[in-house]
């Protein structure tokens, strides 16, 4: 599945499927700081995710 | 593999978050409740708000300020924003038009102020300038103009978007310094005091996770990107450091900051109004300052910043950008003028 990250904007290719902790256990991010979007909707971490989602990890902190 | 098992705590249809601080899952209806709740509770528990008070919402475009002011209307309050536009370069510009974009879709009233086109200055030229973190400056003169507006615009307080994770970020560096003066004063209110409107974050209750996925499930559109001057900044870390916590105990962020203002800040209230000096107003713009001890004129650190640096010609914000951050700038400026490619690793390296 292509999945988008910010912070910068840019794609990765993962293999799926795989549920949202996976997914973010294997890009080493903190649950606590990401929210996962599959097709434009909030996915829990146990949702499973397909190679043909469309996968956005948004990051939650700001600095300002 | 099951699309998904998690329940709402609350209906038991499908959960679209999982929130591990309540040990609970929550459908998009159930989470818009929980957050609601949330800033009632924070609103009455601090006496922060009257249903008759006119409310300036300190607007930035980032998700935390545009989900207050949201929750507010909804909640019946009559709430109007006011963006200040620092001069961060692009990063200012798309933030202006997130704030405009979310008050021309709802017909709200957004005020702005142009830094540089009304001060003479702009957030990277002050940097460069004093030689000072921009988050100096920038802080400065946003708690100025906020409290300028308000007293101009006869508002009875001014809501900014902080929320759980801001002030348990900020607590933690005030405790890791042990820095008193500041603990006693980090509270969820600031009332009115000799000309400094009343100021409230009725935001402290709820994570930033918590108000992004209000944002997605309500359709607001906002600035998701970090600001270029904040990237690598002392709070981030902070914050990373609590989310590492948090992870491993979930619960923990909410109860540092909470008990602290149930527990320790009464203990340190006496503190806090020993600080409290006189005020006197400013020289040059009338806003109230701390009067010198050397018997010159008091003049506001905002003016004294003005003073510096307005007339100097603007400085890009890459020039006053260091190591990771200069770094992470230039890679998002090549990210948002071509689409990264597929296979492109994590940290953005395309992968061989």
């Amino acid at each position: 599945m292509i999945v988008r990250l910010r912070q910068p904007k840019r794609e990765v290719t993962i293999d799926g499927p795989c549920s949202v902790n996976q997914l973010l256990d294997q890009l080493s991010m903190n649950r606590e700081s990401f929210l996962v979007i599959r097709n434009g909707t909030l996915v829990p971490g146990d949702g499973r995710l397909d190679d043909s989602d469309q996968i956005e990890i948004r990051p939650v902190i700001s600095g300002g | 593999m099951v699309a998904s098992v998690s329940k709402c705590r609350v209906c038991r249809e499908p959960a679209i978050i999982d929130l591990p601080r309540h040990n609970a899952n929550f459908c998009a209806e159930h989470l818009l409740q929980l957050c609601r709740r949330q800033v009632e509770k924070a609103i009455a528990d601090h006496d922060m708000l009257s249903l008759d008070d006119r409310i300036l919402v300190a607007v930035s475009g980032g998700k935390d300020s545009l989900a207050i002011w949201d929750i507010l209307l909804e909640l019946g309050y009559r709430a109007e924003g006011l963006y200040i536009g620092l001069g961060i370069g692009d990063y200012s510009d798309e933030s202006g038009g997130y704030a405009q974009r979310f008050a021309d879709e709802r017909g709200l009233t957004l005020r702005t102020i142009d830094l540089r086109g009304e001060y003479g200055y702009d957030v990277p030229t002050a940097a460069k300038v004093t030689k000072r973190v921009p988050c100096s400056a920038c802080g400065m003169s946003k708690r100025h103009l906020f409290d300028e507006a308000a007293r101009a615009g006869g508002y009875d307080v001014v809501v900014t978007g902080h929320n759980l994770d801001d002030e348990a970020a900020v607590l933690f560096g005030n405790a890791l310094r042990w820095d008193v003066e500041y603990l006693a004063r980090q509270l969820p209110v600031l009332p009115a005091r000799d000309g400094f409107p009343k100021k409230v974050k009725p935001l402290v209750r709820l994570t930033e996770r918590e108000m992004a996925a209000w944002c997605i499930v309500r359709g607001i559109d906002y600035q998701v990107e970090e600001c270029p001057m904040a990237v690598g900044n002392k709070h981030l870390g902070y914050k990373e450091a609590l989310n590492s916590i948090e992870r491993q105990s979930p619960g923990s962020k909410s109860a540092f900051y909470l008990n602290f203002i149930e527990r320790m800040a009464p203990i340190l209230a006496s503190h806090s109004r020993a600080a409290a000096g006189e005020l006197v107003a400013c020289s040059s713009c009338g806003a109230p300052t701390t009067e010198p001890d050397s018997g010159d004129a008091p003049v506001c650190g905002f003016c004294r910043l003005r003073g510096r640096v307005a007339g100097h010609d603007p400085v890009p914000v890459e020039l006053v950008l260091h190591g990771g951050a200069r770094t992470a700038y230039r890679a998002a400026r090549l990210a948002a003028g071509s689409a990264a490619s597929p296979g492109a690793t994590a940290d953005g390296r395309t992968a061989q």
